[in-house]
């Protein structure tokens, strides 16, 4: 009889404190600024391109094989505007295959690809998050915009060291 | 003519009643044939492997790096822990050194996964016994302990966080702070989880005796963890054997007398407040430096084969495994705790009433992922 009071306490405790729920779809809890969303493409402002070259090294790695990507030679570069000798032609990543596991971030070399807060991808058909080159730097643009990204700063020598 | 009616004896059937797959109460896709007998269980027939993904195969075809992945998805309670002893063989293997400051997150991050798995247990053992509240309390804590996650590694749950050669990048400035204020809120909650279940009467006419596993009938099947220390035998590989840091922490191995259910349930409640004492003393410990060893992306170990045991929040982890010296293992091979225990529950269940069936499965605390693999 006294172990079930003691419990009857506790719960008549709680209902003086504050509810801790979140009421999902309406209010959302706040996101951390390490936390990994859906990997997405990063682009590079100054010059208006982006950062990825399509040098596969991402797919390569990727445990679950869920991108592709296309190289191709940069226009930019033959106009003397882009530092970049080859640049992304497609790529794609589908989204229903990502484990999110941050593998193809840490292994470009370009500071191209970022895993993003995205998160909420629910679509009505199968194949809708079959992700293309410009869904993907829109989200990355966001991404950007929402966290004054910034590339690292081995970026500079890994890029000349490919363009040369 | 009517007394004889009634001392005629009557004909009775065992019946055969399915649990699961889909059962709320097999904490994952378990399915057991019972054969019953009124309300007693005569027979158990145990069917797995509803979950089998071959991850021991897939690693096979994964290079080192890649399988971290895999083993975050064995026992999906406790993936630092999981990731740990893969990280460690690899370690082994190769003679690295791993630097000081990332054996301690390893080991804060790693008691801090125990202490949620248990919450979870805790709160999920109430529910097969019938008490609903302490669930939603338990959930509750764990909850802020996956926030704690998100902040460090990025995931609430398939971190990929532990690498090989140390953790993937430094702990927030904020880490001690945050989890200092953590330490504080887990503790205000484990008491109340131990007023609201373990003493209630109720609770304990449902787990008292029930489901009884004697100190020998658990070293003869291999069980280990809390389940094995219920029975009164104080096993604990971070002990006895103590692997990474664990030789400086100071901490007590709580054990049970009878091993019945009410055991399992209270020495993995003690083993919560344990967990908290090591985490506050490492806490403390933490040293500065560097936080990974750097190694080569495509990691080609030398030939040679390695067994590396840690203590999960189920028990005992073993993975074994062979190196042909290429970038990818030759085999690797998992000993899984919740097997190992689960295998018992065909002795445990015989001669029960159907309404405990439940209970003492939960007892076992059990994860499908690493018993299916």
């Amino acid at each position: 009889m006294l172990g079930n009071l003691k419990g009857l306490l506790v719960t008549l405790s709680s209902m003086l404190r504050k509810p801790v729920t979140y009421q999902y779809p309406k209010e959302h809890k706040p996101i951390e600024n390490r936390y990994m969303g859906f990997p997405v493409l990063m682009w590079d402002s100054q010059i208006s391109e982006p950062y990825c070259t399509g040098c596969m090294v991402c797919v390569r790695y990727c445990p679950t094989q869920c991108m592709t990507a296309v190289m191709k030679d940069n226009p930019l570069h033959a106009e003397g505007v882009s530092k970049r000798r080859k640049i992304v032609d497609s790529f794609e990543i589908n989204f229903g295959r990502c484990i999110v596991c941050g593998i193809c971030v840490d292994v470009c070399n370009f500071d191209a690809i970022e895993m993003s807060h995205e998160h909420e991808l629910s679509k009505y058909a199968r194949n809708d998050n079959r992700s293309d080159l410009t869904r993907l730097l829109e989200m990355g643009r966001k991404y950007q915009e929402e966290t004054d990204w910034k590339p690292k700063t081995n970026a500079k020598e890994s890029e000349e060291e490919a363009s040369s | 003519m009517v007394d004889q009616d009634i001392n005629k004896k009557l004909d009775t059937v065992q019946m055969m009643v399915n649990m699961g797959p889909q059962h709320p109460s097999t904490h994952g896709v378990f399915r057991m044939v019972l054969a019953v007998d009124g309300e007693r269980i005569v027979d158990v027939e145990p069917h797995i492997g509803y979950l089998h993904r071959g991850s021991e195969k897939l690693c096979e075809g994964e290079i080192y790096v890649q399988i971290v992945t895999l083993f975050d998805r064995l026992d999906y309670l406790s993936n630092l822990n999981n990731e740990m002893v893969f990280c460690r063989a690899v370690e082994k293997l190769m003679e690295l050194e791993i630097p000081e400051r990332a054996e301690y997150i390893r080991v804060i991050l790693c008691e801090l996964n125990r202490v949620a798995s248990h919450l979870l247990f805790i709160g999920t053992f109430g529910l097969d016994v019938g008490a609903m509240t302490p669930s939603m309390y338990m959930f509750r804590d764990r909850e802020k302990i996956q926030s704690m996650f998100e902040a460090v590694t990025g995931a609430r749950m398939m971190h990929n966080y532990i690498r090989i050669g140390g953790i993937k990048n430094d702990v927030p400035d904020d880490f001690i702070h945050r989890m200092k204020s953590l330490i504080v809120e887990l503790k205000k909650g484990l008491e109340e989880a131990d007023k609201l279940l373990s003493f209630n009467e109720i609770f304990l006419a449902r787990t008292k005796n029930i489901g009884t596993m004697s100190a020998k009938m658990a070293i003869e099947y291999g069980v280990s963890g809390p389940s094995l220390r219920a029975s009164g035998v104080p096993i604990d590989i971070r002990k006895d054997h103590p692997y990474s840091i664990y030789d400086r922490f100071d901490f007590g191995i709580p054990i049970g007398e009878i091993g019945d259910c009410w055991d399992r349930y209270y020495v993995r409640l003690e083993e919560v407040r344990q967990s908290i004492s090591i985490m506050e003393q490492a806490l403390y410990q933490l040293p500065d430096g560097d936080t990974i060893t750097p190694t080569r992306f495509l990691l080609r170990p030398p030939k040679g084969e390695v067994y590396v045991r840690g203590e999960n929040p189920r028990g005992e982890i073993g993975v074994y495994m062979i190196s042909d010296g290429t970038d990818k293992p030759y085999r690797v091979k998992v000993r899984p705790p919740s097997f190992c225990n689960l295998m018992t529950i065909k002795d445990l269940l015989i001669d029960t009433y159907v309404a405990d069936a439940v209970v003492i499965l939960g007892s076992l605390d059990i994860v499908l992922g690493e018993v299916d693999r």
